[in-house]
């Protein structure tokens, strides 16, 4: 299905990517891009292949066949600490956050890649090490407020009611200051107002050039979102548009009404 | 009050030799004080990265004998050439022993490290058994089973300070004292700084450390050469302070001495080697009047059983929990839990 794309270059691109595992095909063949800014969600009834398909992007599966490449570099054999270091950052639909970890030394944590520490300067605590810590702790504090729950600084990561998780988890994928951010899931298990809440601080990421693939089943929330939707469906890629054009395209409602059960 | 305890320890550690005269007595601190810098290398890996190690006795073993041949001297021969080396004085000897156990726990890491938990238990038991076999049938260097006898007591100054020979037991102590100092403040900065971090993060998810940029085989890496190093350490502090040493120092009982001490005491706080250290450092001294020694082992184990029961994160975080809470009831003050440190 051909799209209209927008001008600017695409960042993201997965081409000709397969996935077997053994015998079974989670991906078969897929291709799609992401732009500059965009935000793309990525769709698909449950086994559809939509985490196989994160789960090569950011490197923690490999690929049987095809590659994918972000801002002009190759990710091919690339193991997942250094796709985040070119700035391509994932959250996860379960483990979200270190339970057993304070909320705010949780995005000290995130803030991993930000800090030049020298394990010299460190061990002899010079005075360039203790401002760079005071700095990097400014910076938690930013996105403890950018996500809301500077409040809760304090808590440990595992005590958090479940939507403030889910924001956690979102911080320390932001901590670890992405180019484009990659979300599994983030609204699944999270109330009505959770989600209001949840899309605000997309707003505010988008409002700051944050380029976003999201993965979602609330479909209410992907249409009033999303510039771009791509559906998968049994390892293939079904359709690739705008939400309103997703929402009238024959295969797409075969694929999720079909069987006489809504996923969504 | 919490922050100036390892300082009121300190000052209390330093005034031991000045109350306590008895030679014995003094000798079972020094030597529980060199297993407490064993234990505390061990805790860098075991606590704070998750990753036990139960072959560090050979880090521990490999500096002691560096140690020792380095200031012994010894003369080999080795692929036809004929290898000797003259005696150096004990403190280079003890340098190089801190040295080439860092390496080793590089090697290691190096190896090691890409297959972890269950994986890296086996290598590293594995690699202490070779170090072992090593020392005991290369005879030519290490005299096998017959010791190493006559090593030297650690020299110390400079041509323009006159040199002090530490022979006396409570010399050894302040020895032994200020490198537990110095081990305990180069720990305390490494886990709070943001190389602390990355290995406490990989020890509670390593998949979402990951997910941030956190590098596994480097900051394992990392903390293997400093927990190599500071057992190799104390190795070499032991060597030169018993003045013997035989292949019986690789037995696995030192390194589940160390692990006991670890455990009991708290595994990834600052203060837990420390206290567990203390605990089966002196033991031995109270229960021998009682009990032979075999009796003593049994005796240690049940006595660690009954502490991971009762309190399965060791001593150190109860203390902790139970101060908190007495302090959050007498005043509602804010809640400080951190990384899972203590600052005992």
């Amino acid at each position: 299905m051909s799209v209209q794309i927008k001008t600017s270059d695409p960042i993201l691109t997965v081409e000709h990517v397969a996935v077997h595992f053994g015998g079974l095909v989670a991906i078969s063949d897929m291709n799609f891009e992401v732009h500059e800014g965009e935000l793309v969600s990525l769709i698909g009834p449950n086994g559809a292949g939509k985490t196989t398909a994160f789960n090569v992007i950011t490197g923690f599966q490999r690929p049987t066949k095809g590659h994918v490449t972000f801002r002009g570099t190759s990710l091919n054999g690339l193991k997942p600490h250094q796709v985040t270091a070119l700035g391509l950052v994932r959250t996860f639909q379960r483990t979200s956050v270190f339970d057993k970890i304070s909320v705010f030394e949780n995005v000290l944590i995130g803030l991993h890649r930000r800090t030049a520490a020298s394990l010299f300067g460190t061990l002899l605590s010079l005075p360039k090490e203790r401002r760079a810590e005071e700095a990097l702790r400014e910076e938690a504090w930013e996105i403890l407020r950018l996500v809301g729950i500077e409040h809760e600084a304090d808590e440990l990561g595992g005590s958090l009611p479940y939507g403030d998780q889910r924001l956690l988890g979102v911080a320390l994928a932001l901590a670890a200051s992405p180019h484009a951010l990659l979300l599994d899931e983030p609204v699944s298990g999270m109330n009505a107002s959770e989600t209001a809440r949840f899309i605000e601080l997309l707003d505010k990421l988008r409002a700051k050039g944050t380029t976003i693939l999201l993965v979602e089943h609330d479909m209410p929330m992907v249409m009033g979102i999303s510039d771009r939707v791509v559906v998968l469906n049994y390892g293939r890629i079904i359709a690739n548009g705008p939400p309103s054009a997703i929402q009238s395209d024959p295969e797409v409602i075969k694929a999720y009404l079909g069987g006489g059960i809504k996923h969504a | 009050m919490k922050r100036y305890l390892p300082y009121l320890a300190l000052v209390f550690f330093a005034s031991v030799p000045l109350w306590l005269h008895d030679q014995y007595y003094l000798h079972t601190l020094v030597v529980a004080g060199i297993f407490m810098l064993a234990a505390m290398s061990l805790n860098l890996l075991l606590g704070y990265t998750g990753q036990l190690s139960l072959g560090h006795v050979a880090f521990f073993g490999i500096g002691a004998y560096v140690s020792a041949l380095t200031s012994l001297g010894f003369s080999i021969s080795l692929f036809g050439y004929q290898i000797t080396h003259e005696p150096w004085p004990p403190v280079v000897g003890m340098v190089l022993g801190t040295v080439i156990a860092g390496l080793c726990g590089y090697l290691i890491g190096k190896l090691a490290f890409r297959v972890r938990g269950a994986y890296f238990v086996i290598v590293t038991v594995s690699f202490a058994e070779v170090v072992r076999l090593v020392a005991l049938n290369w005879v030519e260097l290490t005299n096998g089973p017959l010791a190493l006898p006559g090593i030297p007591p650690l020299t110390l100054g400079f041509e323009w300070t006159g040199y002090v020979t530490l022979w006396g037991k409570s010399q050894n102590y302040y020895l032994v004292l200020v490198f537990l100092a110095l081990a305990y403040l180069v720990i305390k900065r490494l886990v709070h700084s943001p190389f602390g971090r990355a290995m406490i993060a990989l020890r509670e998810n390593e998949t979402l450390a990951v997910s941030v940029g956190i590098s596994v085989t480097k900051y394992l890496v990392l903390a293997a050469v400093f927990s190599g190093a500071l057992a190799g350490l104390a190795g070499s502090l032991y060597a030169h302070y018993i003045q013997i040493i035989d292949p019986m120092v690789f037995m696995f009982l030192n390194t589940v001495t160390m692990v006991i001490m670890v455990v009991t005491g708290g595994k990834g706080t600052l203060a837990g080697p420390v206290v567990g250290g203390l605990i089966f450092g002196i033991a031995p001294v109270i229960l021998r009047n009682y009990v032979g020694p075999e009796v003593q082992w049994i005796l240690y184990g049940l006595l660690m059983i009954a502490i991971v029961f009762v309190l399965p994160d060791g001593i150190v975080p109860a203390i902790e929990r139970w101060f908190n809470r007495a302090s959050s009831a007498a005043q509602k003050s804010e809640p400080s839990l951190a990384l899972q440190t203590g600052k005992g």
